[in-house]
Formats: structure tokens, sequence, C-alpha cells
């Protein structure tokens, strides 16, 4: 216990001393997290169009005027042939490009049916099904609105035979929005980048720690002391615990500040999720450090972690859409599990009970994590 | 000459003496490649939904049955009561909440009217949106038979198309960004390390009381990192292609030349950070911290960047990862050629020529 003390003390100071590298693990987050929310905006607006008017009728310029003024849009110009609308959009000018073609209101008023040309530049997935959506169901509700003005037109006698919208049974949805009703986008980012933050700063913090005593020989010295390899790596492992922390309340406190971002849900669940965390992640690292003989390759281990953990754990993209062999993969990923816990803790306000699975699951992962590194770690090289 | 050939070779020694690191830089771009080629989506389908059915008449069971049978929705078990609803969101079983109030069909027939509720788990946005358009779009449907479509005036009927990605694929937008992604990050962090860690050990002094320029010393640190890169840019094009249905438009040769050109410009970062650093640690952690999530970010796969506020679109300007980004979507998704990206090429010229000039200039000679 006493040898633990000594050892905690050295680390701590080596911490401090380090003038440069606490700046860097101290500030870097807190401006990151200044900064990044802004940029992750996945809300679809601004989707820009490229109109081809063939018709130049009240019914063409009605729609345009609805598509417009609807918000969602924004109209990058009017070309005269459907092929210089595509090569808007070829050129990254346009995402989206609306052919009304020629006779399309007298088409309407005669035939009683015409048909539009939309062609959506699919590469963002996710735009262009929101697009495709927002477009049609414009579409839609100017259809709505021209026939209920043509029936309560006088000239409109010649279609009474015709079964008219008021008539029709009509369902309605009535749509609410939990938890975030303002659908602020940064409600959702700023927790889950706040959880990235944590685990570049802290936990691979401890990897290059432990390898650069191994490169600079230091470690040989505390190798040949009689302190037991589990007193050591307590030892290396508590001061990152004491930083990860730290970094999390600056990053909280933050949120709260610049986005208005305070947790729903208890203090405590949080803060005792984010030590468990600390412990899988850290466990990462001490592994990582265990398999790496220089710095170069205990960062090139813990990038390509970090670089995958970021990618696939559901801070960008949704867990849920992937394939089932990925999901399987990504239930050993220790950040899935707490990007989960603190979106819902607090959003939504969850306890210890709602998030029980993703508590036990950190917890397992990080028990595998350490024995796993406590055995492979060698006193003697 | 000679020098330069021996140095070159001292380098490529070292890299490729360390395995453990060699497997790293080609084994992270192909694990991303498939990881993120096969995993990641857009798409949204099979979100859980529970459904309150209050009054259980032939109009909501169809209603019932056409959402269930949706490849978007997941039918949970019925609700009994409006606490159970609260802590299922808070659990995170369900996505959405559908309640039918009583008497559905009769208000229906009666007054023409019915309404719906729908809850959505709104902490993720865009998913509520999405889910919350596709029950409004089966509802629509609905209605329409309600209303026998077929007999209404002045039908619109919108064709739409999707264009060079007509599934909705992850990997056509994630595979460029990601191809963006790591030749930065790895050029960067590899540039900035080895040169420091001759500083660290000591043996930089060496290299610098020799005979030998400095311009050789730079440009044999830099060649390994750039074959590896190219290495590496030809293994991620190869799998693309291959396992992600994902070959090159257009043409090879422009998209390999403006790689090449964002493959210096990264080596040429690596370097300014080389400078500043004094340690491995501090090279690592301003390459790493620095600059991995903000060319996530900002390079514009993941977020659109019209949707940032102005000064976050100002400052993806000046990320070297978005025009490159560019470039590739445009050659190798859309086929299209130098006239369409001699803009961007251009831009990256500038900025390795002056990056690479401010290093050349800043580069020091003196340790102390």
């Amino acid at each position: 216990m006493n040898s633990l003390l000594f050892l905690l003390e050295k680390e701590f100071r080596q911490l401090l001393r380090n003038r440069q590298l606490l700046r860097t693990l101290i500030i870097a987050p807190v401006i990151q997290l200044i900064l990044l929310p802004m940029a992750a905006d996945y809300s679809v607006k601004n989707i820009s169009i490229a109109v081809v008017d063939n018709d130049h009728s009240t019914f063409s310029r009605k729609l345009i005027a609805k598509i417009t003024a609807s918000g969602h849009f924004k109209l990058t110009g009017f070309t005269a042939s459907y092929k210089e609308a595509l090569s808007l959009v070829e050129q990254d000018k346009a995402d989206l490009a609306l052919q009304i073609p020629v006779d399309f209101e007298r088409g309407l008023v005669r035939e009683n049916s015409k048909k539009l040309y939309v062609a959506i530049d699919a590469i963002e997935g996710t735009k262009a099904n929101l697009g495709g959506a927002y477009l049609s169901s414009i579409i839609k509700d100017f259809n709505d609105d021209i026939r209920l003005n043509w029936q309560s037109a006088p000239t409109a006698a010649t279609f009474q035979s015709a079964p008219t919208i008021d008539d029709a049974p009509q369902i309605s949805v009535a749509a609410s929005n939990w938890y975030n009703p303002f659908m602020n986008y940064k409600l959702y980012m700023v927790p889950a980048i706040l959880v990235t933050l944590v685990t570049a700063m802290a936990a691979m913090q401890s990897a290059f720690n432990i390898v650069q005593e191994k490169e600079s020989g230091t470690i040989e010295q505390i190798n040949v002391t009689p302190i037991k390899k589990h007193i050591f790596i307590i030892g290396k492992l508590i001061p990152f615990l004491v930083l990860g922390i730290v970094i999390f309340t600056l990053g909280l406190l933050v949120g709260w500040a610049f986005y208005g971002v305070a947790p729903t849900g208890n203090l405590l669940v949080l803060y005792g999720s984010l030590v468990v965390y600390l412990f899988a992640m850290l466990g990462l690292g001490l592994l990582v450090s265990t398999y790496s003989a220089t710095q170069m390759q205990a960062m090139s281990l813990s990038f390509f972690f970090i670089n995958i953990f970021n990618m696939m754990s559901g801070v960008f993209s949704s867990v849920d859409s992937m394939p089932a062999w990925a999901q399987a993969i990504v239930v050993t990923f220790p950040p899935s599990h707490f990007i989960k816990i603190m979106r819902m803790v607090v959003l939504k306000g969850s306890g210890f009970s709602d998030i029980s699975y993703h508590l036990a699951a950190m917890a397992v992962i990080g028990l595998v994590l350490n024995t796993w590194a406590v055995l492979n770690y060698r006193k003697t090289s | 000459m000679k020098q330069l050939i021996t140095f070159i070779r001292k380098e490529f020694l070292h890299v490729f003496r360390d395995r453990k690191t060699l497997l790293m830089l080609f084994g992270l771009p192909i694990a991303q490649i498939v990881l993120f080629g096969f995993a990641l989506s857009n798409e949204i389908k099979d979100s859980k939904v529970v459904v309150a059915d209050y009054s259980k008449d032939a109009v909501t069971r169809q209603l019932i049955n056409k959402i269930a049978a949706s490849k978007y929705f997941d039918l949970e078990q019925s609700l009994q009561s409006a606490d159970q609803l609260q802590a299922a969101f808070k659990k995170g079983t369900i996505k959405m909440a559908i309640i039918f109030p009583q008497n559905f069909a009769t208000d229906l027939i009666h007054t023409n009217k019915a309404t719906v509720q729908v809850i959505a788990d709104a902490s993720d946005p865009n998913q509520a949106t999405t889910i919350t358009n596709y029950v409004t779009q089966i509802i629509t449907d609905y209605n329409a038979g309600l209303a026998n479509d077929a007999g209404q005036p002045m039908q619109i009927l919108p064709e739409l198309q999707m264009l060079y990605n007509p599934e909705l694929r992850g990997a056509p937008n994630f595979v460029p960004g990601v191809m963006a992604l790591v030749l930065m990050l790895v050029c960067t962090m590899m540039t900035s390390v080895a040169i420091v860690k001759e500083k660290e050990l000591g043996t930089m002094e060496i290299l610098l009381v020799s005979p030998f320029k400095t311009i050789y010393i730079i440009i044999a640190k830099l060649a390994p990192n750039l074959i590896i890169s190219v290495v590496n840019l030809f293994i991620i094009l190869i799998l693309s292609s291959v396992f992600l249905d994902l070959p090159v438009k257009g043409s090879v040769l422009l998209l390999v030349f403006d790689s090449i050109l964002f493959i210096m410009t990264s080596l040429s970062i690596g370097l300014l950070l080389s400078i500043n650093a004094k340690t491995q640690q501090a090279a690592m952690m301003g390459s790493l911290m620095g600059m991995m999530l903000p060319t996530m970010l900002l390079t514009g796969f993941l977020f659109p960047i019209e949707n940032m506020p102005l000064p976050m679109q100002f400052l993806s300007n000046i990320v070297p990862s978005r025009w490159y980004f560019i470039i590739i979507k445009k050659v190798m998704l859309k086929g299209l050629g130098f006239s369409s990206v001699w803009k961007e090429t251009l831009i990256l010229a500038g900025m390795c020529l002056s990056l690479f000039a401010i290093s050349l200039r800043r580069f020091k000679i003196r340790l102390q």
C-alpha cells in the first residue's frame, strides 16, 4: 500500500511537471468541444434545387414558389434544359433537379394527370432520402391545394361528378417529438463528442506513458524493485482516471455554458458510468502498451482503435442501421456503450436500471482487457 | 545524388524494420475500408415501434398490419399505460410510439376525420424525422386508398430518380471520406513522429553536423511515407472496386495525380508539426488530437458543410481533405474529368507548395 502511494506521487509529479502536455490535454478538448458541435449539424436544410420549367404556367410558378417557401430548399437557378440541370447536379452545385414538363397545367386540367421528373444526387444517402421525402410531400400539398381551388372555382362545374377532396375520409397524423422537441441536433452531438474527446485524451495517454518509460529505459529501474506488477499498473492507471474525470467535468461545463446541454439525469449515474468506462479504456491502453516497444508502435495501435471506435460507435451514424455482423463487433467497443449511456442520461434522464445492460457490458469488457494486459505484462524482457 | 539515395535507403530500412508499425500502416486502411464500406449506412430500417390501440377496430388493425409489414418498422408488444411508454423510451428499447384513440373507425366514418398520435424519441433528431415521415407516408397511402385516388382529378405523379447511388448505400459517401481521412492522418503522423524521434534520440544532431544538405534530409524523410501512402491508395482503390462495387468511373491517372498532390500536402503538414514539437508525445498529440476530429468533421463526408455556421465553413476551406474529398467524389463516383476539378486541384497545389515552403524555411538546423 505504501509503495502504491509513492508510485502515485511520482506519477502525479511527472504528469504535472510536463506543462506542455498538460496544456494540450486540457485545452485541446475544451476548444474542440466548443467548435465541433457547430460543424456537426446534420439537420437537412438548404437542399439546393435546380429547376427546369418547361411550362411557364401559373401552376408551375406556384409550385416553385411553394418549394422555395418551405425552408428546406434553396433554389440554385433555372436552366433551359434537363441536361443542364443534371450537369449542375454533377458539379455539386445542386443536390436535386426538378423538371416540370411542357403542358404541365394543361395536362393536369385536360388529362387529369401529369408526371414530374425529379433526379436526386444520392451519394449522401440520408440527404437524398429526406430531400426526396420533403419534395414529395410538398408536391402532394400542392396537389391538394390546386384541387381545392379548382373545385371551389365556379368554372369547375364539369368536375362535380368526380369525388371531391372534402368527401373523402381523412386520417391525420399528430406527431410529437419527445426529449428534444426543437430537434436540436447539438443536444444529440455534444454528449457523443465529449466521449470521443475523453477517449482520445485520457485513455490513450496511458499507453504512451508506459511505452515512454520503456523507451527511455526507466521502466527497468522499476522492474528491478520489489514492487508488484499489479501495484505498478494501478499506480499508472489512477492518474489517468483522475485526468479523465477532470476532462469530462470540463467538457460537461463547456457543453452547458456554450450549448445549454445540462444532464437531465442523475450526475451520480453519469460519473459512475464514466469510471467504469475509463476502467475499460485504460485497460485497452495498458494492453496496447504491453504489445508495443516504441512510442511509434503504441501510437499506430492506438490510432487504429480510436479511429475505428470513432467511426463505428454511433457518434456519427446510427449503430442500429448496421448489419447484424457489424453490430456484433460494435458490442465489444466500450465507447459504443458509453455514448448510448451519455445520450440516454443527458437527454432522457435514464437511471441506473435503464442503463444496467450497457454498464455491465463495459464492466465485462474492462475486466477482460485489464486481465489480459496484466497477464501479458512482463517485468523481464 | 548518391548521398540522397543512400539516405533514402536508410529511412526505408528504419520503416521496414518496425513490423508492427508497418502492419498498422497497411492494416488500418484495409480494415477501415472493409468495415466502413460494409457496415456504415444511413438507411434507417427496423426501427422498434410500439402501438397502443385503444380502438381495436377494423381500420386500426389494417393500419397496424401495414406498419408491421413495412421494412422500416419492427413492431414490439403493444402497450398498456403511459408510464410504460415513458419507461420504454428511457430504456431505449423503442424509437417511436403510435397511439390510436378510442372509437377510431367510428370517428372516421361519421365525422370523416380521425387522428393518430405519433410520438418519436427525438434524442436522435434525424432518426425521429425520418421514421415520422415513414409513418406519415403509410397513412397517406391508406388515405389515398380511402379516397379512391384513381378517380381524383388532377393527379401529379412525381417520378423520383436516385442518381449515382440508387440503393442509398453508405459506401459511396464513406469510402471517399475514409480515403481522405486515412491518407491525411497517416501522412502527417508518420512524418512528424519520424523527425521528432531523431531529435529526441539525438541522432538529428549528427545529421545536422554532416555536410548533408537540409533539403536532402527532408526529402529522405518524406520519401518512404510518400511511397507507403501511394501503395495504400492503390490498395484502397482495388478493394473498393472489387468488394464494394465502387470502381473509378473517371480517369485513374487524374485520381492518382490528385491523390499524390494531397499526400504531399499532408506530408508537408507533418513536417510543419515536427518543427514545433519537442517530444514524440507532443508530435503525436498534435497530429492525433489536433487533426483527427477536425478532419473528420470538416471534410464534409459526415456533415454537410453548407449547414455549418459561416466561421466553420470558412475554417473548412483550409482543411486540405475537404478539397480532396470533392475531387474523389467527382472523379471516382461521378466520372468527371479534369475540367470539373481543376479548381480543387489548383487549391491543393497551392496549399502543398506554400506549406512546404514554410516548413522548409522554418526547418531548424540548430537544436538549441
